[in-house]
């Protein structure tokens, strides 16, 4: 009864999307904006998990905050520069948390880890040395093949890669 | 022929208990106040009635004694872990706004409202009674600072507030239940509480 209430309104809405901007019209201006990244740009990293803003498959960056894409509507993202994991690196140049990922060998399935990478990029803008605490407090995607413990390795090792330690001082002898 | 009638009595008789079924999801239990009784309450009587939206779980939700917000209409504490963070929203990285925009989301059934976020922790009500929230309320060490007047205005004014009227759907695409006051009843209860001195009844 709520749906039919709640009239559909049409939108043109121009955002940047891993650096490139697009004018779209949209038949509905509360389309997720995951639908429009995936069914109409075609970026099909970002994933669908339960579509409730809950699992974390379809986390994205807006303007640099980690966002839950199934449950932002696109007329949010007007003007805003919208980063998904095809835009975080690139295969010749990864991401430290994409390079650590591939070092860790983090993924069994594959299916989340894009939204827990995207999680992990945008923890470490806020918290370039993340804690275990910090990890459980802002990392909580879900994996159902539970790579929990490999992905804690992987994203302290981003954080070497993007914050690497100062080399000790050296003695005088 | 009677067959054909009671066929077509039944047929009617299930669209009318599927309606009724149907339409009483979207209503609340309001109780059956005039808004001209409203003006003729009490002081006593127009607390009694502010106090019945504001120690609706919806409100106390988001007033927990334990920095942990609550969910739902049985306040189970918040999945994932969400703590109220440094400034009220959460935490660094992931906060009240990586799920909750400035309005609800008819699609995910995520609810969301102009700054989302947990009341401060001096403003707790959660375990409290209607009166020690009420004392709370018009506490200036535990309000915020705020005036008589300026509770007031919140109260009545604010669209964090006011949203409990327009809950939105659920993540089953259930509307969420309404306070127990229809919004125009509760303003003008809140507002004659306060015109008459806001007087917290005894216990």
């Amino acid at each position: 009864m709520l749906f039919r209430q709640n009239k559909i309104k049409q939108m043109n809405i121009t955002l940047q999307v891993n650096g490139t901007s697009h004018t779209l019209a949209i038949a509905d201006e509360n389309t997720p904006l995951l639908w429009v990244v995936r069914d109409i740009l075609d970026l099909k990293g970002t994933k669908f998990g339960c579509g409730k803003a809950a699992c974390g498959a379809c986390t994205l960056h807006v303007d640099g905050e980690a966002v839950r894409s199934c449950s932002y509507a696109v007329k949010f993202a007007e003007g805003k520069e919208i980063i998904t994991i095809e835009g975080l690196g690139t295969k010749e140049n990864p991401h430290p948390v994409q390079q650590a990922w591939i070092e860790e060998v983090v993924p069994q399935c594959g299916y989340c880890q894009p939204g827990f990478m995207m999680a992990t990029a945008a923890l470490l803008n806020k918290v370039p040395k993340p804690t275990d605490q910090d990890i459980d407090d802002n990392i909580i995607n879900v994996c159902r093949c539970a790579t929990y413990y490999r992905m804690r390795k992987a994203i302290h090792r981003a954080a070497e890669l993007t914050v690497p330690d100062e080399a000790p001082e050296t003695q005088n002898s | 022929m009677k067959l054909k009638h009671r066929i077509v009595f039944a047929v009617f008789l299930l669209i009318g208990l599927l309606l009724a079924a149907t339409s009483g999801t979207t209503t609340s239990n309001y109780v059956a106040v005039s808004s001209n009784e409203v003006s003729m309450f009490t002081s006593d009587e127009a607390f009694d009635k502010m106090m019945e939206v504001l120690t609706h779980e919806r409100c106390v939700n988001c007033h927990p004694n334990d920095n942990v917000p609550k969910q739902g209409a049985d306040g189970h504490p918040y999945y994932f872990g969400i703590e109220r963070g440094t400034d009220d929203v959460g935490f660094e990285a992931t906060n009240c706004t990586t799920c909750h925009q400035s309005e609800n989301n008819k699609y995910s059934g995520v609810p969301g409202a102009p700054e989302w976020a947990l009341a401060p922790a001096s403003m707790y009500w959660e375990g409290l009674d209607k009166f020690e929230i009420a004392e709370s309320m018009m506490d200036p060490e535990r309000n915020g600072g705020r005036t008589p007047d300026e509770t007031m205005h919140h109260l009545t004014e604010h669209e964090l507030v006011l949203w409990a009227w327009e809950p939105g759907v659920d993540a089953n695409g259930v509307p969420r239940e309404l306070p127990p006051v229809s919004k125009e009843n509760y303003i003008k209860a809140v507002k004659k509480w306060f015109e008459e001195g806001h007087v917290i009844p005894s216990k």
